[in-house]
């Protein structure tokens, strides 16, 4: 292909919000997660099994993971836009980043729901 | 007072260096402006742009003691000696202070940076209400020096690409005058990830902006806007 600088995909609006929204979502979900382990006193795997087993946790927990794996995505998504300029090595790098982060999400289902 | 500043004549030189100049200031030399044409009258082939020397134009941008600003609005004894004079950063040196604006400008061109709107012109001019007006207040500003754009890493990167604070500055001046039409025109030819989205909001620009303006609030204003058609 002719070497041109082609730009003007027109998405980004929703990327953005979800940065913003999953953001918050973690943040009071890290508040929270501490304000549990507080008033715990400890973290050992029996109390953090209990914690996982109630199911309002778990779906909270559910949450905070998509907001998690949606953030990082963007994030690293909009590093590499940022400093790669080889649109093939971007692509895999975009590509491989998105493999990890599916598999990550598949792993901690199997782990909240096991 | 010592100066550093950078020196390349392509067609002399092989690589950019720094020269040392030691001038003597007069009681008048109160602008960093006022000492470089002095030295440039020691040295004549020291080559920068400048005009105004008001902070009108916008010629004179440079890199003084590692942040962009103009020459002829920067007191000369808030500066640290020796002072150091950089070319703008992130665009091609044409030769010592001078750089090339072109990409800088074929950004603000691709904005549409004037008033679109087909209606047939009123006997007199297109009015606004005073409250329509203030909002262009702390846009319409701005001189286009590019000190903003050129201290933003996301324009260094991406300056083919990324529109950059000045010309997004500008976008919003027209997205926000009532007496333009075109505003989802112009809201739809922002809404991408490398034109607009790669501002990651870290606010150089509104830390060197001559004029006091604030492009980051603007560029906010902007995905405001893209977010209220959107939902």
């Amino acid at each position: 292909m002719v070497k041109r600088v082609v730009v003007g995909a027109h998405y980004g609006l929703k990327d953005w919000v979800i940065q913003r929204v999953s953001a918050v979502i973690m943040a009071i979900y890290v508040l929270a997660f501490l304000v549990v382990v507080l008033q715990l006193g400890s973290l050992g795997y029996q109390d953090a099994h209990q914690l996982l087993s109630n199911r309002f946790v778990k779906v909270v927990t559910l949450l905070f993971l998509v907001s998690l794996l949606m953030h990082a995505w963007i994030g690293v998504r909009d590093i590499f836009m940022d400093y790669i300029k080889p649109t093939s090595l971007r692509f895999f790098l975009q590509a491989s980043v998105l493999i990890a982060l599916i598999g990550y999400g598949a792993w901690a289902l199997l782990i909240l729901w096991s | 007072m010592k100066f550093s500043i950078y020196r390349f004549n392509p067609d002399v030189d092989e690589k950019p260096y720094m020269q040392d100049y030691d001038i003597e200031l007069g009681p008048t030399d109160r602008m960093l402006l006022d000492a470089i044409l002095k030295i440039k009258e020691m040295d004549d082939s020291l080559a920068l742009r400048k005009s105004c020397r008001e902070g009108v134009c916008g010629s004179d941008g440079m890199n003084i003691n590692g942040k962009n600003g103009l020459a002829c609005i920067t007191p000369l004894k808030d500066l640290k000696e020796p002072v150091v004079l950089r070319p703008l950063p992130g665009l091609p040196v044409i030769r010592d202070l001078i750089v090339d604006m072109g990409q800088f400008f074929k950004q603000y061109n691709s904005i549409k940076p004037y008033l679109i709107n087909d209606a047939p012109p009123p006997q007199k001019e297109r009015l606004q209400s005073p409250e329509d007006r203030e909002e262009l207040n702390g846009l319409y500003e701005c001189v286009l020096c590019a000190c903003c754009s050129t201290s933003c890493p996301s324009f260094w990167w991406n300056p083919d690409k990324f529109v950059g604070p000045a010309a997004l500055l500008q976008a919003y001046r027209f997205i926000a005058d009532t007496r333009d039409e075109a505003t989802n025109e112009r809201l739809d030819n922002l809404e991408d990830p490398y034109r607009l989205f790669r501002c990651h909001t870290i606010m150089n620009c509104v830390d060197v902006c001559p004029k006091g303006l604030n492009p980051t609030k603007a560029i906010g204003k902007i995905k405001d806007a893209l977010l209220k058609r959107s939902v």
